[in-house]
C-alpha cells in the first residue's frame, strides 16, 4: 500500500500532525522505532503549558506557542488528557532579576497574552503561599498550566488511530528515497514503507533521518535536564507553577504542581553528545535542591521518590525548524522541537497540516470525524455513586493494584486495551506504578495484568520494549549448582 | 453503598493485624479485619524461609506458616476478615467514631465505621529513588522485596547475575534465594560500616555462600539502556565516595534493600502524628496515637527485627484498645526520650506508676554496652547488653516511678565497634 502520509516519529510533534491528518480522507502511517508513542522526548518532559513571554515575539516559536495554548482546554475536553491551568509564577528575588521580570512582562504583551500581571512582594506570596518570604515580586501568567505528557500523547496518536491513522512501533527507518513521485523508507527490519509525503518528526534523530533520506544536513544536540519527583505529601507542591528568572540558555529550575498529585523539581540543562544517555547524577540533585530551596518552602530530600531525565532536541539557531524541506521533495522537517514543543505542539499539527497542503497533499475533510476519545475511567477522581456503577457492571473497578495512586485493576485493563502493553506504557496510561512505593507492591501484579489481557508470556513482557525484559525465567528453569 | 459496623476495626491482615484481632474478637469485640489483599499473612506470605515463630510459638515456623496460625487464631475468635478490600480514605465522625471508605472485591464501594481503630499497616521498602543512586533506568531493578514476590509467589525470576544494595534482611534473605535458583549473586553493596540484617542472616546466607559483603561503599552509577548490564561500586571516605576506589561489577539485576518506612498515610488522615524518628505513629503507652481511639502496632508503628515482637506488640496494643473501649484516657505527663546512641523509644508517653515494655533501635555498634534510664536526670535503672547492633531492636521493662515527669535512655560504655 502507498500511504498519502508518513509521519516519522510518534512523538508529541508526530502524534499533533497524525491528529490532524486523520481529519482528512488520506491514508496516514505513523512510524516510530520504540515500543509505544511518545516513548522519546516526549515522555521525559516537564509537563508545562507554558504561557508565550520566554520566546520572541517574531519567532515561530513564539507564535506556535501562544496558539497552541489557547487550543489546549477544548483538545482536553475532546481527548481527555490529565491537564490543569494552575497558572505560573516567574519569581524574582532581586531588584536585578526584576527588571528581567519586566522584559518578559513586556514580551508577553507584545505576544498578545491576556491577564498577565506584574506582582509585588506581598501580591506574589498571597498568589502563592509557598514561596520563600524573600521573594522580591515577579509575575503572574494566569494561562499557563501542568499536563501529563504522555498521556497527552496517548490521547493525540487515540484519537489519530480512531481516525483511521495506522500505527507502526518498534519500526526504525534507515533510509529513504524519492522515486517516481514516491517515498519509499527502508526499515530496519528489512521491510518498505511507500508515501507520497513524509514529515520528519524524529526528536533527536531528526538530523539522522533527514540525512538518510538524502534531505537537509543538520544536528541535533540532546541537552540534558534532569528532574526529581517528590510525594505527594511534600510540603512543597504549590499551587501554580513556580519559575526562577530564566537564564539564556534555559527556563531554569522549576517547582511543578504536576496533574497527578506529585510535585516535580527540575530541569537542569546540559549539552551531551549521547542521545540516549538519560542517566541522573547525584550532583545534579543537590544542585536542583538548592536551587528550588531558595523559591520554595518545603522541598526535603526524604519526599524524593524517583529521578529521571529527559533530552531536548536542541539545533542551531533559537527557533524551531519546522518548513518543507529545499533539498528533496514533498519532505517536512519538524526538527528542534523542544520547550515550548508540548504547548505548541497543537499549532504545530495545524502549521504541519497547513505545510503538506501547500506542497501539494489534496485535504478534503472527512464527513464523519470523530472527535472526541471514549472515555477511560480513572477511578481516583470519580463520585462513589459513579464508581458503585461501574463496579456493578465490573468489579475490576473496585479491586485497587496500586494502592499509592489508587489505580484499579479495570484501568490497567483499559490500557492494555488501548495498546499499551509494556509495563512504562501502562504506567504512562494509568500511573499504576508512579507512587511513593514505586511498584514494589504491584509491579508482579501489573505485570501479570499486562500478560493476560495481552497474550503475551510473562518472560516476553519489557519495561519499554526491545531487550528491555524484566522478567528471566521460570522457577526451576536453571540446574543449580552449590 | 454497603455500610459496615464494628467496634474496631484493623487496617491489615498481617501478623499484626491478625494477633490483634484475635484478642480483640476473643474479648467480644466486634472487629473487621481489612486487607487489601486476597490472601490474609501480609509479606510473610512471600517469607518462604524459616527461622519465624522461635519466641511466640516456641518453634521454628516459614513465613506462611507463620500466616496461617495467625489467620486461624484470627478467625476462631470470631474476626471478620475483609479480604481483597483496600481503604482508600478515613475520616472522624462527629460522634467520635472513624469511617473508612474501602474499594473492595466482594462489596464493591463500601464504609466501615468503628469506635476504635487499630492501625497494622506494615512498612513498605525504600526504593532506589529514596536514595538517589545515580545512573541509567533500565529493566531489572527491583526492590528486595519485590523480587521477593515475584519468585516466590508468582515463580518467576528476575535475572541471572544480580548485585544487592543495602544489607537489610530482605535483602540478605533474597542473596541466598537467588543462589538457591542458580542466580549468580555478584555482591552485596552496603553504606554503613555495620550490617543492616541481623548476623544470622549475614552467617547464613552470605558467608555460607561465598557472597562477598562490602560494608562501607556505596553504588555509584548504574549502566544499561534497556537492562540493567552493571554498577560502580566505590569506597566511602570520611562518608563520601572515593572516585579513586570505584571498581565495576557486571550484572543483569539489582536489588535495593535499603530499609523500610512504616505507612502511615492513612492514618494521617486522622489527625494521626508521625515521629520522624520511627516514621510511625506517636503513640503513648497504651499504644494510642495523637488521634484518640486511634492505635498503631507493628511494622507501621516502627520496623521490628522479628515477628514475633511485631505478634507480641499487637496483642499488648490490643488488650490497651479493649480498656478504652470502656474507659476515658488516662492523664499521661511523663515524656520519654532517647540521647544520640539510639534512633527511637517507642512509646513516647507514658504515666507514673504504670508497667511499661520500651523498644529502641540502637544507633551504634558495641558489646556490652549499658542502656541506663534517667528519671528527671537521676539514674533509675540499667541493663548490661551483650551485643548491641542496629539490626537488633532493644527492649526495657520498666515500672515509671511517681512524680516521673521525663524519661530518658542512653547507652554508655561497652567496646564500640
Amino acid at each position: 500500500m502507498i500511504y498519502d502520509t508518513a509521519v516519522i516519529g510518534a512523538g508529541v510533534t508526530g502524534a499533533a500532525v497524525a491528529w490532524q491528518l486523520g481529519r482528512y480522507d488520506i491514508s496516514t502511517i505513523v512510524i516510530d522505532k520504540a515500543a509505544d508513542c511518545g516513548f522519546g522526548v516526549s515522555k521525559a518532559n516537564s509537563g508545562i503549558i507554558h504561557g508565550g513571554f520566554h520566546h520572541s515575539t517574531t519567532s515561530l516559536k513564539a507564535k506556535l506557542e501562544v496558539e497552541g495554548n489557547l487550543m489546549i482546554d477544548a483538545m482536553q475536553h475532546a481527548l481527555g488528557f490529565p491537564y490543569v491551568r494552575t497558572g505560573i509564577l516567574v519569581a524574582a528575588f532581586s531588584e536585578e532579576e526584576m527588571q528581567t521580570v519586566e522584559k518578559l512582562y513586556k514580551r508577553g504583551l507584545g505576544n498578545g497574552l491576556k491577564g498577565l500581571e506584574l506582582c509585588s512582594r506581598e501580591r506574589m506570596l498571597e498568589l502563592e503561599p509557598k514561596l520563600q518570604d524573600n521573594v522580591v515580586g515577579g509575575f503572574y501568567a494566569p494561562n499557563g498550566g501542568t499536563i501529563e505528557p504522555y498521556r497527552y500523547v496517548f490521547a493525540l496518536m487515540e484519537n489519530a488511530m480512531l481516525n483511521g491513522v495506522e500505527f507502526r512501533a518498534n519500526t526504525k527507518i534507515v533510509s529513504g528515497v524519492f522515486k517516481d513521485g514516491i517515498w519509499q523508507l527502508s526499515c530496519e527490519d528489512g521491510s518498505v514503507i511507500e508515501a507520497k509525503y513524509v514529515v520528519n518528526a524524529a526528536g533527536l534523530f531528526a538530523d539522522e533521518v533527514s540525512k538518510a533520506c538524502g534531505a537537509e544536513e543538520f544536528t541535533i544536540r540532546p541537552r540534558k535536564g534532569e528532574e526529581y519527583l517528590l510525594d505527594r505529601s511534600s510540603d512543597a507542591r504549590p499551587d501554580k507553577v513556580i519559575f526562577p528568572v530564566p537564564s539564556k540558555n534555559s527556563k531554569g529550575v522549576l517547582v511543578i504542581p504536576t496533574p497527578g498529585g506529585t510535585t516535580m523539581i527540575g530541569p537542569t540543562a546540559d549539552m551531551i553528545d549521547d542521545k540516549e544517555d538519560v542517566s541522573t547524577t547525584g550532583e545534579h540533585f543537590d544542585k536542583i535542591l538548592a536551587m528550588t530551596r531558595n523559591m520554595v518552602k518545603g522541598v526535603e530530600r526524604r519526599d524524593v521518590i524517583n529521578a529521571f531525565s529527559g533530552l531536548r532536541p536542541a539545533i542551531e539557531g533559537d527557533d524551531f525548524y519546522i518548513a518543507p524541506s529545499e533539498k528533496v521533495p514533498n519532505f517536512i522537517q519538524a526538527a528542534g522541537i523542544q520547550s515550548p514543543g508540548l504547548t505548541a505542539s497543537p499549532a504545530v499539527g495545524v502549521y504541519i497540516k497547513d505545510l503538506l497542503k501547500k506542497c501539494g497533499l489534496i485535504l478534503t475533510e472527512k464527513s464523519d470525524i470523530i472527535y472526541e476519545n471514549p472515555p477511560h475511567p480513572e477511578v481516583r477522581s470519580l463520585s462513589d455513586d459513579e464508581i458503585s456503577e461501574l463496579a456493578k457492571k465490573d468489579p475490576a473497578y473496585t479491586r485497587i493494584i496500586c494502592r499509592c495512586e489508587q489505580i484499579t485493576e479495570a484501568e490497567i485493563i483499559d490500557a492494555v486495551k488501548c495498546g499499551h502493553t509494556t509495563v512504562d506504557g501502562v504506567k504512562f496510561h494509568t500511573r499504576a506504578g508512579m507512587g511513593r512505593c514505586q511498584g514494589g507492591f504491584c509491579s508482579a501484579k501489573i505485570l501479570e495484568i499486562i500478560s493476560r489481557e495481552s497474550g503475551i508470556p510473562m518472560q516476553e513482557l519489557t519495561k519499554r520494549g526491545a531487550n528491555s525484559r524484566i522478567i528471566s525465567g521460570q522457577l526451576g528453569s536453571i540446574e543449580v549448582k552449590l | 453503598m454497603k455500610e459496615f459496623f464494628c467496634d474496631a476495626v484493623v487496617i491489615g491482615a498481617g501478623a499484626a493485624g491478625l494477633c490483634a484481632a484475635s484478642v480483640l474478637a476473643k474479648n467480644n469485640c466486634k472487629t473487621i479485619v481489612i486487607d487489601r489483599e486476597d490472601q490474609p499473612g501480609g509479606i510473610l506470605k512471600q517469607c518462604i524461609h524459616n527461622g519465624f515463630g522461635l519466641r511466640y510459638f516456641k518453634e521454628e515456623l516459614t513465613g506462611p506458616e507463620y500466616a496461617c496460625r495467625v489467620a486461624a487464631m484470627a478467625i476462631q475468635s470470631g474476626a471478620e476478615l475483609m479480604l481483597g478490600t483496600t481503604a482508600v480514605e478515613a475520616k472522624r465522625n462527629s460522634d467520635g467514631s472513624c469511617s473508612f471508605k474501602v474499594f473492595s472485591r466482594d462489596n464493591g464501594v463500601a464504609r466501615v465505621t468503628a469506635k476504635a481503630v487499630m492501625f497494622t499497616t506494615g512498612c513498605r521498602e525504600r526504593t532506589r529513588g529514596n536514595i538517589i543512586t545515580p545512573g541509567t533506568r533500565p529493566a531489572g531493578v527491583f526492590t528486595a522485596g519485590a523480587a521477593q514476590k515475584l519468585l516466590n509467589v508468582a515463580g518467576y525470576l528476575p535475572g541471572k547475575r544480580a548485585v544487592i544494595v543495602g544489607s537489610g534482611d530482605i535483602g540478605l534473605i533474597m542473596a541466598r534465594r537467588l543462589k538457591w535458583c542458580g542466580i549468580d549473586v555478584a555482591a552485596v553493596v552496603e553504606i554503613m560500616n555495620h550490617p543492616s540484617g541481623l548476623t544470622r542472616n549475614i552467617v547464613q546466607c552470605l558467608d555460607d555462600f561465598g557472597i562477598p559483603l562490602y560494608l562501607g561503599h556505596s553504588v555509584t552509577n548504574i549502566y544499561g539502556k534497556d537492562r540493567v548490564e552493571g554498577v560502580d561500586v566505590t569506597k566511602l571516605v570520611d562518608g563520601k565516595p572515593d572516585a579513586s576506589t570505584t571498581f565495576h561489577i557486571d550484572c543483569d539485576t539489582l536489588l535495593f534493600s535499603v530499609g523500610l518506612v512504616p505507612e502511615v498515610e492513612l492514618a494521617k488522615q486522622l489527625g494521626v502524628k508521625v515521629n520522624p524518628a520511627t516514621g510511625g505513629a506517636f503513640v503513648d503507652d497504651d499504644y494510642e496515637t495523637t488521634s484518640p481511639m486511634v492505635f498503631a502496632a507493628g511494622n507501621g508503628l516502627h520496623v521490628h527485627d522479628l515477628v514475633d515482637f511485631v505478634s507480641e506488640e499487637s496483642e499488648r496494643a490490643a488488650a490497651c484498645l479493649l480498656a478504652r473501649l470502656n474507659s476515658a484516657k488516662e492523664e499521661k505527663t511523663t515524656e520519654v526520650s532517647v540521647d544520640k546512641t539510639l534512633k527511637y523509644v517507642v512509646p513516647t508517653l507514658t504515666r507514673p506508676g504504670k508497667k511499661v515494655n520500651f523498644f529502641f533501635r540502637p544507633l551504634i555498634v558495641a558489646n556490652k554496652a549499658v542502656l541506663e534510664c534517667h528519671a528527671d536526670g537521676v539514674l533509675l535503672k540499667k541493663r548490661m547488653i551483650p551485643f548491641v547492633r542496629p539490626a537488633e531492636m532493644l527492649e526495657f521493662e520498666l515500672d515509671v516511678p511517681e512524680n516521673c515527669s521525663n524519661l530518658n535512655f542512653a547507652l554508655t560504655g561497652g567496646e564500640l565497634l
